[in-house]
């Protein structure tokens, strides 16, 4: 288990690196001047453009830009918005609200994906099957602003259960509606893994021989047929974290939620750049450690990797 | 007259009871499966009848039913399986009337199941203790945690688990295969059933390996006084341990009765042509066309043409006497001195899977490498075909050091040198056709022109007794001996001097693989090819092999000729390796 | 025979007659009916499904309409804004109404249609080109080749696509088109696709038929390109048809932030975003776009779900 942590961690070195030096290249190894670029057709406050020039180095090799540019995110400085305010300091004001919602978000995709596709893969072929690939396929196809929109109108204009935007402090009664709304982006891609897993666990011969040992039905589906089809279910959460993310950053802007995901979206309708691009890095940063985390969780749920040397 | 040799075990269990009921009577079942082209009948009419402490065992190649009736039993049907007719009475309760509770408290209590593979029985993510104690939990066999426990310690002593306290908290990746089937029988003895369904119970574990366990599960069922219910394919293992014996065939029961009365007086053609082909009950090898073996007597021919007819089988052991008399003087086909794999492991330094290996194949014979799994043999096979790199030693092929050959004297080499591998499934590219297959070869090293290509393709189809209509066809309609058939033409298509036969026969049915055997002795004899042979099953040693080398843990401990090391085992690896064959020591009737 | 001490007279040797268990012959081999293969199994199972012509009928218009929109609208998608048409209703000639500046929605709807497939098309060949060199190479050869080329894709995955085309089209707001953003896309889509692939040829090139190509001399790229790809792809082909879909939402995700096409360029989602502020007054200017956009992407989901089943064995089992 050790090792397994060690070598994950090691191995997320090298990508750590990449991906900064990724964002990195994309921005300040453009042609022209790319705090004017950053800026586009705006005009800046002449402070915050002094401040962007200095934090980036330009005067300097481009590698040189790349490792102070490291160094700086590694000592927690990670960049200034558009308006000079530090990220750190607005990360430190809207994360928190971003977690609640992100936690709301993944108790339903959770409850809601894991149960409608285990209820599927046990009746493969049935109505409640077949419902629920139509509604699945339909939920891949529409993209989340769109839900985002319909579930606005119906929801919170026409049937007036929610409030359109979400109020000051973010109470979780408001978080409800975008945080299923935020569910709806990975909801048919669990329901269908969920099922194809499901019924490929229930394939296996070790649930015919804990079946031949006497167990009920009630007992077999949760501890052998349940337990394992979670693996690769959570294997998937981290490959789809970067949907959640996009995912907030729309939501989070279209129900006004104060979160990270909003400041991102205003950044990105405002064309502010250099928040965006600073938040971009922080997102990335974040996607990375969530990753590694469930790795671990992945670890945790299957003694094969737990025990490996 | 059952002359057991061997000390094989075969008791009788309880004295006859007249007029008794019997513990399982299966009465004309049916079982269907719904397939696109409506119901399939897996298992026609089946009757069997058994009584208490009996043992009895089912034998059928796959396609037969057999494991679908021994899991109609217990009701564990898989897919779209039903019961569609008759009954199972267990002690006069029907089975197939019984409500789904019934059914959940006949399984483990009174009807304990072993299956078949002890690598995907076991559920991966719960420990052993976790597994045994809620087979126990389920059954009633004890409560409270402590209990249960000692119980769980119990049954997996009993199923001679010695340090099974310790290793309660292990997960089932860390039990070797052999442990692993112990747990399984001692979850299927955990609530002492009267009943024991063995579903191949040991066929994925190595030979010696499988015999201690079938050794101890017979032990431990007579204990007990558990009814045995096994189900296998190997005619011999059936016989050597079981008192009664149902064989099936394409979901029907056509023979049944007492095992060695089987076994010495087979009446049903299918019977006949399963004891004939049964390597295990083979005595010598395979001559070149028409000598003993009953293996090709097909449907038109007449069903009493067993062992023993017309064939001059003297004349044609002079024939095999003279080839290996002048192999002897020419120089050998392969020749290996000291050859050695090391390969690195991460983490933990260095494995020898080949250690100092030196043999020598003559001309035109076969040279049979046997061993169990790790044991090398395959390792080696791959190093001559120069698909894994040595790390020392030699190997010449043909005069020509392997070693130093390369690019064009190395393509040149191939096509002197041709490999069958095991899997038939993996043989052949499903993607592309038979005649595409079988003509890559020629395509490769520019032999003829397409017109003779094509020409070539259907000899070789003819050579392995193929219809030419095959060209245009695609592996995934071949059965898998067809397939194993396909790959030998490929592998004649050069005219290779050398063919290494990389368990080429060890997936297949027992008919089926007498035939391939019984092709491959044909084609050495036509096409005066040097095979060598690598195989885990010692059995099939004997009908094909001249030479044998035994491998164990990548060293060669014996190497002889076929006669020798089975008369005449001079290692106890060998000896070992030869008594755990399957019902080597009985003896057949006339 | 002792051994029938145990044996109860209900057990005696039993022989089935011969008439009612007839010997067939040992591997006989069934040579009726056509060739099939994995390739045309899977076209017969396609065939057969209303999903697949329900969804290639779909496709097919939506390329028609792309091709041809005047065949569908004569009314021009910009000039004829007049902003006393703004969210009107349907009227005569405008069967959808107008959006809130005034133009035609039907006919912008039929104009945006090309712009979503050109992002479909071209960030679906980028990706399964980049996809399937990368996955392929990684794959087939291992070693050191394997290990950067992995991480390489890594680094690459670990960049959400959308955010990444965030950064780029942010930075290169003057030069966007559908060019840009179809490669602002593509160039963080691939490495799913290479994942696949490669996984895939790990799983192939182990099996004894390369082994036997390998041993006949067969060059190892010719290996691949013969043996080891054909049998990889099937995977590629469906991860491929479902990207062709992400795409499409890709770029209208982008233009609804407003850093995907410039608004005057005509496309699903700059009419979405357009619409975003009328969400109460006149809802159809936002759904109507998104429908199109939903059915197309639906189409393309459809199609990968019914290739999935045919080339998938496991999949067709689990229907």
């Amino acid at each position: 288990m050790a090792g397994y942590i060690v070598r994950r961690v090691l191995q997320a070195i090298p990508v750590l690196l990449g991906t900064t030096f990724l964002i990195y290249f994309m921005v300040f190894a453009l042609p022209g001047d790319p705090v004017v670029a950053l800026f586009g057709e705006k005009t800046p406050p002449p402070q915050v453009v002094e401040q962007l020039r200095e934090r980036y180095n330009l005067d300097k090799p481009f590698i040189v830009q790349y490792l102070i540019f490291l160094g700086n995110i590694f000592r927690g400085d990670l960049g200034v918005s558009f308006s000079g305010q530090p990220v750190a300091d607005i990360l430190a004001q809207t994360f928190p609200v971003t977690l609640r919602l992100a936690a709301l978000s993944t108790f339903f995709l959770m409850v809601g994906g894991i149960g409608v596709g285990l209820i599927s893969g046990l009746r493969k072929g049935g109505v409640f099957d077949a419902s629920a690939l139509v509604v699945s396929l339909i939920f891949i196809s529409l993209p989340i602003f769109v839900v985002a929109f319909v579930a606005q109108y119906v929801f919170a204009i026409q049937l007036g259960w929610f409030r359109t935007t979400v109020g000051v402090g973010a109470p979780w009664q408001d978080l409800i509606l975008p945080a299923l709304v935020l569910a709806t982006a990975s909801f048919a891609q669990i329901v269908r893994l969920t099922r194809a897993s499901v019924i490929e666990t229930e394939g296996q011969d070790f649930v015919r021989t804990a079946a031949s040992k006497g167990l009920s039905r009630n007992r077999i589906v949760p501890v052998h047929i349940l337990r394992n089809s979670l693996i690769p279910v959570v294997t998937y959460l981290a490959v789809d974290f970067g949907t959640l993310m996009v995912g907030a950053v729309v939501t989070e802007g279209i129900f006004n939620v104060p979160g990270v995901g909003r400041t991102v979206y205003q950044a990105i309708i405002r064309g502010e750049n250099p928040t965006v691009v600073a938040f971009v890095t922080v997102m990335v940063l974040i996607y990375l450690v969530v990753n590694l985390l469930i790795d671990l969780l992945y670890a945790v749920l299957d003694p094969r990797i737990r025990y490996a040397k | 007259m059952t002359e057991i040799v061997n000390g094989t075990n075969m008791q009788q269990r309880t004295a006859v009871d007249v007029g008794e009921r019997p513990l399982l009577e299966i009465k004309d079942l049916e079982v269907g499966f719904t397939t696109q082209d409506g119901v399939v009948k897996a298992v026609d009419g089946v009757n069997i009848t058994l009584y208490r402490g009996q043992s009895l065992a089912i034998v059928g190649e796959s396609g037969s039913g057999k494991s679908t009736t021994a899991h109609a039993i217990i009701n564990l049907l898989p897919g779209t399986g039903h019961i569609s007719g008759g009954q199972i009475l267990l002690d006069g309760q029907d089975l197939t009337k019984a409500s789904k509770h019934d059914m959940e408290a006949i399984r483990g209590r009174k009807i304990g199941f072993v299956p078949q593979d002890p690598m995907s029985n076991l559920n991966p993510v719960w420990s052993i203790g976790f597994q045994v104690e809620e087979a126990i939990k389920a059954n009633g066999i004890a409560t409270g945690r402590k209990e249960v426990k000692k119980r769980a310690i119990e049954v997996l002593k009993q199923a001679g688990l010695q340090d099974a306290d310790r290793r309660l908290k292990q997960f089932p990746h860390q039990f070797s295969g052999g442990m692993r089937q112990r747990v399984l029988i001692g979850m299927g003895l955990a609530a002492d059933p009267q009943l024991l369904i063995a579903d191949e119970p040991t066929s994925a574990l190595d030979v010696t390996v499988q015999r201690v366990i079938l050794d101890h599960l017979e032990s431990l069922t007579r204990e007990l006084g558990t009814t045995l219910l096994f189900i296998t394919h190997d005619l011999g293992l059936a016989a050597e341990r079981a008192e009664q014996l149902v064989v099936m065939y394409k979901g029907k029961v056509v023979e049944s009765g007492p095992s060695v009365e089987i076994l010495q007086n087979p009446q049903h053609p299918y019977t006949q042509r399963l004891v004939a082909a049964a390597p295990s009950l083979a005595s010598r090898r395979i001559q070149a066309s028409g000598s003993i073996a009953a293996a090709e007597s097909s449907m038109a021919e007449d069903a009493a043409h067993a062992a023993g007819d017309t064939i001059d089988l003297i004349a044609t052991a002079e024939a095999r006497a003279e080839v290996l008399e002048a192999a002897a003087s020419a120089p050998p086909a392969i020749v290996v001195e000291h050859l050695t794999k090391v390969f690195k492991i991460r983490g933990s330094g260095e494995f020898t899977a080949v250690d100092q290996v030196s043999f020598q194949i003559p001309k035109g014979t076969t040279m049979a490498l046997v061993g169990e799994s790790g044991s090398g043999k395959s390792t080696v096979a791959k190093m001559l075909l120069k698909l894994e790199d040595t790390t020392s030693g030699k190997i010449v092929v043909g005069g020509i050091d392997l070693a130093s050959v390369t690019g064009k004297e190395l393509f040149h080499l191939r096509s002197r040198m041709q490999p069958v591998f095991q899997d038939p499934y993996g043989s052949l590219n499903p993607l592309r056709n038979i005649g595409n297959t079988i003509a890559e070869p020629l395509h490769t090293h520019k032999v003829g022109t397409n017109a003779s290509r094509r020409e070539r393709v259907f000899e070789l189809l003819e050579q392995v007794s193929l219809p030419k209509s095959l060209v245009s066809r695609y592996p995934n309609e071949l059965s898998g001996g067809q397939r194993q058939r396909i790959a030998i033409a490929r592998a004649l298509a050069l005219k290779p001097e050398i063919v290494v036969l990389d368990e080429a026969v060890s997936a297949l049915d027992v008919l089926v693989q007498a035939q391939i055997l019984r092709l491959l002795a044909d084609l050495q004899a036509e096409l005066g090819l040097t095979y060598l042979f690598i195989t885990h099953d010692l059995a099939v040693v004997r009908v094909i092999a001249d030479h044998v080398c035994v491998m164990q843990n990548g060293r060669i401990v014996e190497a002889a000729t076929t006669d020798e090391v089975f008369d005449n085992p001079r290692e106890q690896y060998t000896r070992d390796l030869l008594a755990a064959i399957p019902g080597a020591g009985i003896e057949l009737g006339a | 025979m002792p051994s029938n001490v145990n044996t109860r007279p209900d057990q005696q040797h039993f022989v089935a007659p011969i008439e009612e268990t007839p010997l067939v012959a040992i591997d006989a081999v069934k040579t009726e009916g056509k060739p099939t293969n994995l390739w045309t199994d899977g076209w017969r199972d396609v065939r057969g499904r209303p999903m697949f012509w329900i969804s290639a009928a779909l496709i097919v218009l939506v390329v028609i309409v792309a091709l041809f929109p005047g065949w569908f609208t004569q009314v021009p998608p910009n000039n004829d804004c007049q902003l006393a048409n703004s969210n009107a209703g349907p009227t005569d000639g405008h069967p959808l109404g107008f959006t809130k500046q005034g133009c035609d929605i039907y006919s912008r709807i039929i104009h945006g249609t090309s712009t979503s497939l050109s992002v479909g098309l071209i960030v679906t060949f980028l990706v399964a080109f980049l996809g399937i060199v990368f996955g392929a190479f990684a794959g087939f050869y291992g070693g050191w080749l394997d290990s950067v080329l992995s991480r390489l894709g890594d680094i690459f995955f670990s960049i959400p696509y959308i955010l990444a085309a965030v950064v780029v089209m942010s930075v290169l707001s003057q030069y966007a088109n559908v060019w840009v953003i179809s490669i602002a896309i593509g160039i963080f889509a691939w490495p799913a696709t290479a994942r696949v692939l490669r996984a895939e040829i790990l799983r192939v090139k182990n099996a004894d038929f390369v082994m036997a190509s390998t041993a006949l001399g067969v060059s190892s790229f010719r290996i691949l390109l013969r043996h080891v790809l054909p049998n990889s792809i099937a995977p590629v082909i469906v991860i491929t048809t479902i990207s062709l879909a992400s795409a499409i939402v890709a770029e209208a995700t982008l233009s609804f932030l407003g850093v995907g096409l410039p608004s005057s360029t005509m496309s699903w989602g700059n009419d979405i975003s357009a619409a975003q502020n009328d969400l109460r007054t006149a809802p159809q200017t936002l759904i109507l776009p998104s429908i199109a956009l939903s059915v197309t992407v639906l189409s393309f989901i459809m199609l990968g779900e019914v290739i999935r089943d045919a080339l998938d064995p496991k999949a067709r089992a689990q229907r």
